[in-house]
């Protein structure tokens, strides 16, 4: 290896770590706020990438359907629920969220002929199309169950996932060249932005407060007047919207199929376990790690490159389980 | 015969007689449900009554799997052999992961195998003495008793017969000391920690032993049929066994095979299906999986087994306390007078907070201390650091003339300690006999194999009965069957005493035993402690109900604001006017 590839490497694996960072975010955020372990984190990655390619290629995205599908299941959801309480003057507004507002992106996708919309549109139209999905998903299959024990949240979570690919194969997502430029320094760029973002919204806005006042204690923020439900909704849109947006970064460096995301938020998950699912800024390092490991590995040994990267967590979790010497005491 | 035996009886009947009339797609169906359901089986016992999880049991399958069709096709190895090298492959792997993971949080376990499933179908892909993605092919049959078992229908008894043992095997460890010992780690580490249960112990048993189940399907499925790739023991396999175990009840030992049957023949149903539903291929049934495993979390948590047993109530006859057997032996006792427990110095700190300060307090063989302060003086805290619960920051505590403050509280109960806690930590599923059979965990030895084997009937029979004598002490000899759980708060606290008492300890520690109680209930209380005090055992009780105080303890300390405030006699700190003022604010 001469520096010329040495530096591409590590070009390549900090682009990827940063991605990988991202991700790592998005699940410290979802655990700490509401203790789901969130494992199709990765899914909106490949439906992010995935929705985009489909609109360049001037094709329908197969993610409309699910967001009319599940926006169809959550207005029934909460029409049902509103109608035992006796809330009917929400209805409406529950049937213009999740019914209306989807069909109207569906209109639009018929009449635009997104193919040839700037980029930039193109991107805003994926990012409408897959965020939504993180709150309706939190609707129906996290909030009914929201005090259950980590390990049920964990469960639902793998449910939602293995449903969310198959789906995905369902809606047959293809995949074809995205047109960003200067990936590297936009995905690193845009990484940072997020990361100050999010550490921002956290420490200085009242709404990221009282997502943390809900990470720490749930009873407790619901008496301030938090909605535990409403947090949950803010954490899962906010996750959607970092992976989606990773998909878009990732797409043209990254062949994404539509069982990719998982593999990709896992390894996520390698950097946020290094953070030991609390530390920001210790989640970000640990996923540039996991993404310059993955890279040099690629070069050495492509073959085991994922033996590599996930046996990486064994060491991680070591060191870990030396730092913690408690016994927990489980929900 | 209750009518459950029936069936059951009619069940193992028509499992015998399957294969003489089913045909060999139905007998390939259940040989697979078999197979599938010692994995979900494990699972059972770590996710079900452990609450842990793993995803990655199908990567202990392969292993089970891999390491025999490995030495049986490249080096004519007997598949006995190959056998045994799984297992002990196995049982490595899992020790090693599990003395990694489990120390921490529940949901390190999880990811860690995850993890470790993926890596594992990885290397088995990719490693070419082991065939990459091709696999190994021509692996030989096994036999047994001279009989080559070269049919699907060959294989049959010995998969069943093989589960059965297991199901066996697994209802006898969960009915054993080691079994309530892994039966605590849900909702009760802490405890069963105070306890003197060593719970990492408890819970990589469990770990190991789930994945020796999957090792020994994997093994069995290797000769049945007689060639591995990877595809079977990705992670998408190790998710649908857990959903196996979800889908069937995963707290119960035929959950097991319910869920295994079921998730079987359904993906069996949607594969022929879905595919003509949707005019593409692909593993559509896993939408529906995922489907029904949320539908299941989220309306029936316990799975489908609880629903089916409501359709078949089982007799509730009144059982018979456990049958005399001969007592355990007891500690001897240090003569009255002896110092039993010294604190000195003692502080914690909890970030900015001294909930203790400078404590000192010792308390003697044939005494009761009493230790009483307003709301939030520290003594909860104070008793947590006593018994190891949760450590002191600094200073000493000294247990029969030895350092105990850096010790696990399983260790400090080892040497002769035991406690209640202040909010009632029992299983409240479990019968108040088993959990005051927690309480004489230490007094047993036998290990989870003599418990499998059910070898340890003695030794079981003498902790139920030392159990129930301390439950006959404390005046709940009626209670002994009920679920600790539907007993009034009052009567918990007195099942956590029986099972303090259940330890033999020489120092009692009380907390707020009397909160609850009627007045006659806190009359017998209070006789209780005095008998265990004159037969020389030390008693420190933290308490609010003065006038239970005042009547019982020798000495009393008081505490506020995490410092020793008086210590003297009852009638001493009546008078104390420092203790009157924190009780009752001071005069303006």
């Amino acid at each position: 290896m001469d520096l010329q590839i040495a530096l591409l490497l590590g070009q390549d694996g900090i682009t990827n770590g940063a991605i990988y960072a991202l991700l790592a975010l998005a699940l410290v955020l979802v655990f700490a706020v509401t203790r789901v372990i969130f494992i199709p984190q990765g899914e909106f990655v490949a439906f992010g990438a995935l929705t985009l390619a489909s609109l360049q290629a001037g094709k329908l995205p197969g993610t409309l359907w699910l967001l009319l599908g599940l926006g169809a299941a959550v207005a029934l959801v909460e029409v049902a629920s509103a109608l035992r309480d006796r809330h009917t003057r929400r209805i409406p507004a529950i049937l213009l969220l999740n019914c209306v507002l989807p069909l109207i992106l569906a209109g639009l996708l018929f009449v635009l002929s997104p193919a040839n919309l700037p980029l930039a549109l193109q991107v805003v139209l994926s990012l409408v199309l897959v965020v939504p999905l993180g709150p309706m998903i939190y609707r129906l299959a996290f909030q009914p169950i929201a005090e259950a024990s980590v390990l049920v949240l964990l469960i639902v979570a793998v449910a939602v996932h293995v449903t969310l690919v198959g789906l995905g194969l369902l809606f047959s997502f293809t995949f074809g060249e995205t047109l960003l430029q200067g990936q590297t320094i936009l995905v690193v760029a845009s990484s940072a932005v997020l990361i100050v973002a999010l550490y921002f919204f956290f420490e200085r806005t009242i709404h990221g407060k009282a997502l943390r006042a809900t990470a720490m204690n749930r009873t407790g923020a619901r008496l301030m007047g938090i909605s535990a439900s409403m947090a949950g909704k803010q954490c899962f849109t906010l996750a959607a919207l970092i992976g989606a947006f990773s998909g878009v970064l990732i797409a043209p460096i990254t062949t994404i199929y539509y069982d990719s995301g998982f593999l990709i938020g896992l390894k996520g998950f390698v950097g946020a376990i290094v953070g030991g699912l609390a530390s920001y800024p210790v989640a970000a390092a640990g996923a540039m790690l996991v993404g310059l490991l993955e890279s040099y590995a690629s070069f050495w040994a492509s073959a085991f490159k994922e033996v590599i990267v996930f046996t990486l967590i064994i060491p991680v979790l070591l060191w870990r389980s030396l730092k913690t010497h408690h016994v927990d005491e489980e929900e | 015969m209750t009518r459950n035996r029936i069936l059951l009886a009619v069940l193992l009947a028509a499992l015998a007689l399957g294969p003489l009339v089913l045909a060999e797609f139905h007998i390939t169906l259940l040989n697979y449900i078999g197979l599938y359901a010692m994995v979900a089986l494990g699972l059972v016992l770590l996710t079900g009554v452990g609450g842990l999880t793993s995803f990655g049991q199908a990567a202990f399958v392969g292993l089970g799997a891999y390491a025999s069709a490995y030495l049986t096709t490249a080096h004519g190895a007997s598949p006995w052999l190959g056998l045994l090298a799984g297992l002990a492959l196995t049982a490595a792997v899992a020790l090693l992961l599990g003395a990694i993971t489990l120390r921490m949080g529940g949901h390190y376990l999880p990811l860690g195998t995850i993890a470790w499933g993926i890596s594992l179908y990885f290397l088995f892909g990719n490693v070419e003495f082991l065939g990459g993605h091709t696999g190994i092919s021509g692996i030989p049959a096994l036999t047994l008793f001279g009989q080559e078992l070269k049919s699907g229908r060959d294989f049959y008894y010995l998969i069943w017969f093989v589960l059965l043992v297991l199901v066996l095997a697994t209802r006898n460890l969960l009915d054993s000391r080691e079994g309530r010992a892994i039966r605590a780690l849900k909702g009760g580490a802490l405890m069963a920690e105070a306890m003197g249960v060593n719970t990492p112990r408890s819970k990589i048993v469990a770990f190991t032993v789930a994945a020796l189940y999957a090792c020994l399907s994997g093994w069995l499925y290797a000769h049945l049929q007689r060639f591995v790739n990877p595809t079977p023991f990705s992670l998408n396999m190790g998710i649908e066994y857990l959903f196996m175990a979800v889908v069937g009840g995963v707290a119960h030992v035929w959950g097991a095979l319910l869920g295994a049957g079921i998730i079987t023949v359904l993906k069996q149903w949607l594969q022929d299906w879905l595919p003509g539903l949707f005019g593409q291929s692909g593993n559509f049934e896993m939408i529906v999986f995922g489907l029904l495993m949320i539908f299941i979390l989220h309306r029936a948590r316990e799975g489908l087994w609880p629903l089916l047993l409501r359709l078949f109530p089982g007799s509730v006859a009144h059982r018979p306390p456990p049958a005399a057997a001969e007592p355990l032996p007891r500690r001897t006792l240090p003569p009255a007078g002896t110092p039993l427990l010294e604190v000195r110095e003692a502080s914690k700190r909890f970030g900015g907070l001294l909930a203790n300060d400078r404590m000192n307090l010792t308390v003697k063989a044939g005494e009761i201390l009493a230790l009483i302060g307003p709301n939030g003086a520290g003594k909860s805290t104070m008793f947590n650091g006593i018994s190891g619960v949760d450590p002191v920051t600094s200073g000493s505590v000294s247990f029969l003339g030895e350092r105990v403050e850096t010790l696990p509280a399983r260790e400090i109960a080892r040497r002769g300690m035991s406690r209640t806690f202040q909010h009632v930590r029992l299983l409240p599923a479990m019968s108040v006999l088993e959990n005051v059979a927690i309480g004489a965990h230490l007094r047993g030895a036998r290990n989870f194999v003599h418990a499998a084997l059910h070898s340890e009937r003695g030794e079981e029979a003498r902790l139920l009965h030392e159990a129930a004598g301390q439950l006959v002490r404390c005046d709940l000899a009626e209670h002994l069957y009920d679920p600790a759980g539907s007993l009034p708060l009052g009567k918990q606290r007195i099942v956590e005493i029986a099972r303090a008492l259940a330890a033999d300890p020489c120092l009692l520690l009380l907390d707020e035993p009397a909160a609850g109680l009627r007045y006659l209930e806190k009359q017998a209380l209070a006789d209780l402690l005095r008998r265990l005090r004159d037969e020389g055992m030390g008693i420190l009780l933290v308490e609010h109900d003065m006038d239970f105080v005042m009547g019982l303890a020798d000495r009393v300390v008081v505490m506020e604001f995490g410092k020793k405030l008086a210590e003297g006699l009852p009638d001493e700190i009546q008078r104390n006017p420092l203790v009157l003022e924190a009780y009752l604010g001071g005069v303006e």
